[in-house]
């Protein structure tokens, strides 16, 4: 079940996304997740709704991923939007339930508020969807850069993040396993009270943790062996294209942002 | 006389934190393409000597040279070109997200250009014969599969020699063959020195030479044949003959004429039950 949710994450697909420059892909998602913020009337909406739209199509990811990854966050866009209807007092009365007034205004906002987390759910969901989590890691290592000359370790942090992304499903499987161990010998992790079951956890966390060092050390002796010395005289095996379609994007990522200015009210 | 590629010479060697000496006085030398394996039960300092090979303790007394370069600290970097190394744990010494950037890793911390990289690392894998899982993450491999991405890795830097160090000690009996062929075809055909460390007695039958450290000291050396005579012996040292061994030499004792002794039950099988063909 947990290998299911981290590793069916990206999903293998052969679109104009998939193949996009990870750094552009970065780059849109940061200036899109911006200028969403400038959306203020339901022109605004349509345009970055419609642009959405059409980076879905693009990408060919069935829209059934898409509201998987909404599901971990519509109780947060439920309440904002219902904050938004009992707490906005603009416009005309709409009802009123006991000491709750609802007013139109706040209907109208709310609505607009939970589609600009869904916007920006979707594009992002779109990264990881559509990215290997590895060339996400090399664009941010390639984006990040420029900061090594103010003494930034940007390698070794991207080092540490790859290193983190390949060892998420070897520790699952061991947490797995001390699971069992734990449970064979009579631990129970699914009733009790809440502090019972946080208790509970303890002997799972401290052999998981035991073993994480063991293992950190082994790598780190492997690592040497290999050779590695650092950041210093190393090569890249995997090479970031930028090609004509990342520029495209970026472009598209201006007008957009112009449009948005024009638009809105 | 063959060209020796590893000379060690009155080696000692003692932890900071204790008394004993891990190694005591240990002399022997490693020729070209050969197979040279290490055998002794636990605390027997046959880890010690594997990470002393590798440049990651340094002898309190003696002298090591590898590849011609003598072990210090200034020549580690030399060294660690010169020798590769495959660990215990499958999992513990796999760095990238994939089968490839694995392999690469090596590579990449050597600083090999980028078009020469793609060459080397297809060509080490379909050495191990792993080409089918280039884009295939580690945790849907199995042990003996990620030990021969390991070798990959290691062979793409192109050393002289190999250090197995444990490599086959975690590995199913399936895995554990699988990762023994693909380092014999290694030796056979690239003319690869091969140096495995293990306490698997099976293991070591399949190599040229072998040399038994005890306590620190090196015990005996000889072939797997000349080794296993000392069946009593060895079992005193806590190292278990393998059973198509005893079988074999009790077969032999009892008085059947086989052609040979037996360092795997296959071979034991096969030849006894075509024994009697000829008759």
């Amino acid at each position: 079940m947990m290998e299911k949710m981290i590793v069916g994450r990206y999903l293998p697909a052969d679109s104009v996304v998939h193949k996009m420059d990870p750094r552009a892909k970065l780059l849109f998602i940061f200036g899109f997740v911006i200028i969403v913020f400038l959306a203020n009337n339901a022109v605004t909406y349509a345009v970055l709704g419609a642009i959405t739209c059409l980076i879905v199509l693009l990408s060919r990811v069935k829209l059934r991923f898409l509201i998987n990854g909404l599901k971990p966050v519509l109780i947060l866009i439920l309440f904002t939007f219902f904050l938004h209807v009992f707490f906005t007092k603009e416009g005309d009365i709409l009802a009123q339930i006991g000491f709750l007034t609802i007013y139109k205004g706040g209907v109208i906002k709310g609505v607009l508020i939970s589609i600009r987390f869904l916007l920006l759910i979707f594009v992002t969901s779109l990264l990881t969807l559509t990215t290997p989590p590895i060339s996400v890691t090399d664009g941010i290592e390639s984006l990040f850069g420029p900061l090594k000359k103010l003494k930034l370790p940007v390698h070794e942090l991207a080092l540490m993040m790859s290193i983190s992304l390949r060892f998420i499903p070897t520790l699952l499987d061991e947490t797995d396993k001390i699971m069992k161990a734990q449970m064979a010998r009579g631990a129970d992790f699914s009733s009790g009270s809440i502090p019972e079951r946080v208790k509970a956890v303890i002997p799972l966390l401290i052999p998981l943790f035991v073993s994480a060092f063991k293992r950190a050390e082994e790598l780190a002796v492997a690592m040497e062996a290999r050779g590695y010395k650092g950041s210093e005289g190393r090569t890249k095996y995997r090479i970031l294209q930028w090609s004509t379609r990342d520029t495209i994007a970026m472009f598209l990522l201006v007008a957009l942002c112009a449009a948005l200015f024009m638009l809105r009210s | 006389m063959k060209e020796k590629v590893i000379s060690i010479k009155g080696v000692s060697f003692q932890y900071p934190d204790q008394e004993a000496f891990a190694l005591r006085n240990v002399s022997f030398d490693v020729y070209k393409g050969e197979w040279l394996a290490i055998v002794g039960h636990n605390g027997s300092g046959k880890s010690t000597l594997a990470k002393m090979l590798n440049g990651l303790h340094y002898p309190s007394e003696g002298t090591v040279s590898i590849g011609g370069y003598a072990l210090i600290e200034e020549n580690v970097w030399l060294i660690r070109e010169k020798l590769g190394m495959v660990f215990q744990n499958p999992d513990n010494q796999f760095v990238g997200t994939t089968v490839q950037d694995d392999v690469a890793f090596g590579l990449e911390n050597n600083g090999v250009e980028h078009s020469a990289m793609q060459e080397r690392v297809f060509a080490s894998l379909e050495k191990v014969g792993m080409t089918a899982f280039l884009n295939q993450e580690p945790h849907h491999l199995s042990g003996g599969q990620k030990q021969r991405v390991a070798i990959a890795g290691v062979i793409a830097l192109r050393p002289d020699i190999v250090l197995l160090d444990e490599a086959t000690s975690m590995l199913d009996p399936l895995g554990r063959e699988e990762v023994i062929n693909t380092v014999r075809e290694l030796n056979e055909n690239e003319g690869l020195t091969v140096i495995s460390i293990t306490h698997d007695l099976e293991e070591a039958s399949r190599a040229d030479r072998v040399i038994v450290l005890n306590e620190g000291m090196l015990y005996t050396e000889g072939t797997p044949e000349r080794i296993f005579q000392l069946d009593r012996e060895l079992l005193n040292l806590g190292l278990g003959v393998p059973f198509a061994v005893q079988m074999s030499q009790l077969l032999t004792d009892a008085g059947l004429q086989l052609s040979r002794r037996h360092f795997n039950e296959e071979e034991l099988v096969k030849d006894l039950w075509t024994l009697n063909f000829e008759k």
